[in-house]
């Protein structure tokens, strides 16, 4: 403590340099702000790299009779109507915007013949909607973005942590963290700090995500003492590698599903037929004929008459049609079911999926020209989050501001495919400005409590200074174990209840974590920081799932397999820090609906 | 089992590590999830040894053996993680999405440049011990992680994207045509083996800097923009000497990509950069009309297809293009 | 990471931790097998060019024609009537094919690897040969940059030598199909391969535009640069093949000279 901690002052303090990340620093750039951004790894390697099947955006390039209203219709069915129907509707209006935004710093779209923008079919949504490149969308947005900010001159703290948020009277002034290079505490004062941190897919040990998944931006709002909602549910990608072991989870892109590709059980069945919604039927294609007639003409851009394959039913529900096959005995060698591709030309398929076609083939030895590809349900996103207001991203508490993944509210009980990445810049570049213009009327300096920073250094030095106790890689396989079983697809009462019992188990073993030799970009000591956010955001997952006792969206209960509109059809569930320091769980009501909104959703309420 | 092994001439202290449990790295079998596996690994049993340099910058560094069980499918980055959650939780290893998509894990394996999340165990020679360095054209930080951060530096010198001012994106038109090559530019994932391997950076000490692969591949995705503006000819050939690559293609060879960064990025620049200073049927016709400014080389503005070309800006070329570009501070317009 | 830096000056990059001096590496692997390889090679043909052009004439009489049949050396042909007898009438041109295949990015390549070292092969130290690294961005290698001139001389060259081969069909004594012929036609299919696999060519036709469907002229060029950029793909298996080739043909004619071989000829 002798010497002096290295400080930075900024206006705004973004955390998390993803896409929501980037584009809210941007945008509080432009609003007059200074602004720091950091992240956890190198700039430009953050999870949207990974989004891989594109931007929904209404812009009618392809289906001209698509607009904003049938998009924000789209968002609510498939959040199965638990969507802040405000954020939905600012999404689906400003994402052509956005879009169109991020083409003029330099992005490059695939085209349709007539030189815009192409757009391509994706699950739940009715018309071809997504802004894509290939199937490499997310490093196509990320890199402009990343390009954008540094031409702007924005600083960029790369391979920093921020472990604390650094409250003062008026709200959120600051964070403390450590650069992982060296272990050295950094702190920011901030006038105004947004989250941007993403997802939690660690806390399970199939997951499309990577390492940075680890909650944190939930877990620092949580501190803070911000709500989360909606924590229940978490998406499980239906897709994801099951074979060889060490890539299990890996995403295989809804795009594939997209450009036509068909799911089979062991027996060759199609067996997506037998999963479709009664009430949702015939949006889809009753016969295999007409399928094929869409990914035809779908292949070509052209507008059809015939409906969508089955297989481009919601998230939510193929994930489970998958597992019930699987779990039925009718599923693949290694534990999957088939996805299939190869019946289109192979240069076609090399040419929509050029990423898919070398991680099979470099990855799995599959050709996915020339035959099915293994897939199984792999965590993905969460839905729920840090609850913001729809106009500025501010959270319930003052001076702090989510964006992207870790914020909740826009995708309800089931996000579809295509929605995050304009989620990211929709509401990336709204709480941009709200931080800039909440920094803007911030009253003088702010002023860091050294009580909090002490307490923040004081965890920091604790593992590396136990002299016993098991490392942290320990903890993340318990908790990654517990979260599979008993918090994964389908849910029981009892499974949940002995999940919260073990996260408990898990959080006292925590605090007697050791991490030895030194900090210097020691990764088993970073992650223990790591395992306290995913700890909380856990028990947020899993106290969340055991209230909610209904099955909705991505949300699938066995001791409660329907829905039940008239007792949680009305609520978000809501978490939030007691004063004695537990977790307190409970409901909202839903953020009302204009009526003309309400009008658009037609029966679907 | 190969058992332990002395580690070559560099070694110091040796640490031979026994695996205790085979850890499937999936988990146990879930009940939530896809059931595991019907097929038990093949390769149960067998083990890999990996040679894994390790030490902080400054101090004495060091290779050190670690025994690692080996599943099926399996690459080097699974066996870092085995020995981190295994036999040494602090190893630094730089990796995010383990799916060859975020290019972070870069690392010199046996020798050569590679994302260790793509190289497969199967495709060695698990007799011999298998060699896992950093990248070392970098300077060292601690085991497999160097500071690349001199690659940020040299990308910020890049003029960024520049469109027209009077053309609203609402007009832009283009062929997927015009964009198939900037997309393969684009691919760039930003593992910077391809400034590992470059001998310019890698193996000399020069007295002007040099941009690297990775820059001139995303120097090529601006200039072949079908409408940007800028001429960034002048940049590659003053400040990021270009002139310094000779060619040897290494950078291609590298590339987890797959972009032909040599014959598809550099070359072309190079032909680009020629043709503003060294072309001779050029240079005379510039001699010969007095030096006036450049024929309009890629500055054409594309076609809309039912729509009229924006009136003023049609021809960029009548505000003198030359000034459009970079202004690097000394840069000359004629070869010397 | 403050701001944007508006000039690369003084930022050059930091020390690594590279292990230096010739052949250092941690590959395992054979790498040296591929600059010996090509190292020797490019020297074998090297030297026989130069023995051809100007040894087995001048000084051991063998003549550079036979049959109707020109030595590709020497083609296009120039007279050497009024030239000093030291001047191979194969220098008066041979310097432009040469010139071509010096400055050609691929031979490029190919030398700086097998005779420079530098490198030798990825990721493999080097010798020190030089105490500062300028390459391409000074002499004499700054003269790279003139493949372009040799490109436009050796087109016209080309299309003179396609005259030559096709009029050897047709001597003098009456239309045939000879073996020399075929040969030669066969060699210079190979010599527009290469030529036209040119990364200059490619990127004079086509690759120095920006927008390729903006215009007739501009689709045009751009399905001409496709084409080339897939004979460029392979640009060095056209390069070798048709320096093998010349050797052959070559041997063949001076072989035809010697009179060790008779042309089979069908004769119309």
């Amino acid at each position: 403590m002798s010497e002096p901690i290295e400080t930075h002052a900024v206006d705004v303090l973004v955390i998390g340099a993803g896409g929501a990340g980037l584009r809210a620093a941007i945008a509080a750039h432009d609003a007059g702000a200074r602004v720091g951004l950091v992240c956890k790894s190198l700039l430009g390697k953050a999870h949207t790299v990974m989004a891989e099947g594109g931007m929904a955006a209404a812009l009618g390039h392809v289906a001209p009779d698509d607009s904003w209203q049938v998009h924000f219709r789209d968002t609510m069915v498939g959040g199965k109507l638990l969507n802040n129907p405000r954020m939905a509707e600012l999404h689906a209006k400003e994402a052509p915007e956005r879009v169109r935004e991020l083409e003029s710093w330099g992005a490059v779209f695939d085209r349709t013949t007539d030189g815009r923008i192409l757009q391509r079919p994706f699950g739940g949504h009715s018309h071809p909607r997504l802004a894509h490149v290939g199937d490499r969308t997310g490093l196509e947005m990320i890199r402009t973005l990343q390009d954008r900010a540094v031409s702007l001159g924005i600083d960029v703290f790369m391979e920093c942590t921020v472990t604390r948020l650094i409250s003062g009277a008026h709200g959120i002034c600051g964070a403390y963290g450590y650069w992982r290079t060296t272990g050295r505490p950094v702190v920011f004062s901030a006038k105004a700090v947004v989250l941007a941190t993403g997802g939690i897919g660690r806390a399970y040990s199939v997951t499309s995500n990577s390492w940075e998944y680890s909650g944190d931006g939930h877990a620092l709002a949580y501190d803070a003492g911000a709500e989360l909602i909606d924590m229940e549910f978490v998406q499980f990608h239906p897709t994801g590698m099951v074979w060889p072991p060490g890539v299990r989870g890996l995403l295989v892109t809804e795009a594939v599903r997209g450009e036509g590709g068909i799911l089979r059980n062991r027996d060759g069945r199609r067996f997506m037929w037998d999963y479709l919604p009664e009430d949702r039927r015939g949006e889809y294609a009753a016969t295999d004929e007409e399928a094929e007639r869409w990914v035809r003409a779908a292949s070509r851009s052209q507008p059809t008459d015939a409906r969508r394959p089955p297989e481009l039913s919601t998230r939510d529900n193929v994930s489970r049609a998958i597992y019930q096959e699987v779990r039925d005995g009718r599923g693949s060698p290694h534990g999957g079911v088939f996805l299939d591709i190869s019946y289109l030309p192979a240069d076609h398929v090399r040419q929509k999926l050029p990423s898919m076609y070398d991680q099979f083939k470099e990855l799995a030895d599959v050709d996915i020209t020339k035959g099915p590809m293994e897939v199984g349900p792999t965590t993905h996103y969460v839905m729920g989050g840090i609850r913001v207001d729809a106009e500025t991203g501010a959270t319930t508490v003052a001076g702090l501001f989510a964006a992207g993944e870790c914020a909740g509210g826009m995708h309800g009980g089931n996000r579809l495919g295509g929605n995050s990445l304009s989620d990211l810049l929709v509401f990336g570049a709204r709480t941009g400005a709200g931080a800039a213009a909440h920094a803007a009327g911030f009253p003088g300096t702010p002023y860091l409590d050294p009580v909090q920073l002490r307490v923040a250094e004081r965890e920091l030095g604790e593992p590396l200074e136990r002299l016993d106790g098991e490392d942290a890689y320990a903890i993340q396989r318990d908790l990654q174990e517990t979260m599979q079983t008993l918090v994964g697809i389908y849910r029981t009462e009892a499974d949940l209840t002995e999940a919260i019992a073990r996260l408990a188990d898990l959080r006292a073993r925590w605090l007697a974590v050791r991490a030895p030799n030194g900090r210097a970009y020691n990764p088993g000591w970073n992650l223990v920081f790591d395992m306290r956010n995913l700890i909380t955001v856990s028990e947020a997952i899993s106290r969340s799932a055991r209230q909610r006792q209904e099955s909705r969206g991505a949300h699938s209960r066995v001791d409660y397999p329907d829905l039940d509109d008239r007792a949680w059809g009305g609520v978000n569930s809501v978490v939030h820090r007691a004063s004695d320091g537990t977790m307190e769980v409970g409901t909202s009501p839903l953020v009302s609906m204009r009526e003309e909104l309400r009008a658009l959703l037609g029966g679907a309420h | 089992m190969t058992g332990p092994r002395q580690p070559g001439e560099a070694g110091r202290a040796v640490t031979v590590v026994e695996p205790t449990e085979v850890t499937a790295a999936s988990g146990p079998a879930t009940a939530g999830q896809v059931i595991e596996a019907a097929v038990p690994a093949e390769a149960a049993g067998a083990t890999a040894t990996l040679r894994v340099f390790r030490g902080e910058a400054g101090q004495d560094t060091r290779f050190e053996d670690f025994a690692v069980p080996v599943q099926e499918g399996m690459v080097v980055l699974d066996a870092l993680h085995w020995i981190q959650g295994n036999a040494a939780p602090d190893l630094a290893v730089r990796w995010n999405c383990k799916a060859a998509k975020c290019g972070s894990c870069s690392a010199e394996v046996n020798g050569h440049p590679r994302l260790t999340c793509k190289t497969r165990l199967s495709d060695l020679d698990l007799a011999e011990p298998i060699t896992v360095e950093p990248m070392r054209s970098f300077p060292h930080i601690r085991d497999l992680v160097t500071d690349v951060s001199w690659n940020y530096a040299v990308n910020r010198t890049i003029q960024p994207f520049t469109p027209p001012a009077d053309l609203p994106q609402s007009e832009w038109r283009w062929q997927q045509a015009d964009i198939d090559r900037l997309q393969e530019f684009r691919k760039c994932i930003e593992c910077f083996l391809c400034q590992d391997v470059c001998h310019v950076l890698r193996s000399h000490e020069t007295e002007r800097p040099f941009m690297g692969p990775r820059y001139l591949v995303r120097t090529a995705g601006l200039e072949m923009h079908p409408i940007d503006q800028a001429d960034r000819r002048p940049y590659l050939k003053e400040l990021g000497n270009i002139g310094y690559c000779n060619i040897t293609k290494c950078c291609t060879e590298v590339c987890p990509e797959h972009i032909a960064i040599t014959d598809n990025a550099i070359i072309p620049l190079k032909e680009r950069v020629a043709d503003r200073y060294y072309d001779p049927l050029r240079w005379a016709w510039r001699v010969l009309r007095g030096r006036l400014p450049e024929l309009p080389v890629g500055r054409e503005l594309p076609v809309f297809p039912g729509g009229q070309p924006p009136a003023a800006s049609a021809d960029p070329q009548a505000d003198g293009s030359e000034a459009a570009g970079t202004s690097p501070p000394e840069r000359r317009d004629e070869p010397s | 990471m403050t701001g944007q830096a508006t000039s690369l000056r003084g930022i050059l990059k930091p020390r690594g931790t590279a292990p230096t001096g010739a052949g250092a590496t941690s590959r395992r692997d054979d790498w040296l097998a591929a600059p010996l390889n090509v190292g020797f090679w490019l020297a074998v043909l090297v030297l026989y060019a130069t023995f051809s052009a100007l040894v087995w004439e001048p000084v051991f009489g063998v003549a550079h024609e036979a049959d109707g049949y020109l030595s590709p050396f020497y083609a296009p042909f120039v007279s050497g009537e009024g030239f000093p007898a030291w001047l191979s009438p194969a220098l008066v041109t041979l310097w432009i094919p040469i010139g071509f295949r010096v400055t050609c990015y691929y031979f490029r390549r190919a030398y700086y690897r097998a005779y420079l070292a530098d490198p030798p092969a990825c990721a493999v130290g080097e010798p020190r040969i030089h105490g500062r690294y300028r390459m391409e961005n000074a002499l004499p290698f700054i003269l790279q940059n003139l493949h372009r001139l040799f490109l436009y001389l050796a087109v016209v060259l080309l299309a003179i030598h396609w005259i030559e081969v096709v009029t050897s069909f047709f001597p003098a004594s009456g239309a045939r199909i000879g073996l020399g012929s075929v040969l030669l036609l066969a060699d210079i299919t190979l010599l527009t391969g290469y030529v036209s696999s040119c990364h200059s060519l490619r990127h004079i036709v086509g690759g120095r535009l920006d927008c390729f469907s903006c215009s007739t002229i501009n689709r045009t060029r751009h399905g001409a640069w496709k084409i080339l950029s897939g004979l460029n793909a392979n640009h060095m298996v056209w390069a070798w093949a048709s320096l093998f080739s010349i050797v052959l043909v070559d041997i063949y004619i001076h072989l035809l000279a010697l009179g060790v071989l008779v042309d089979p000829a069908i004769r119309l």
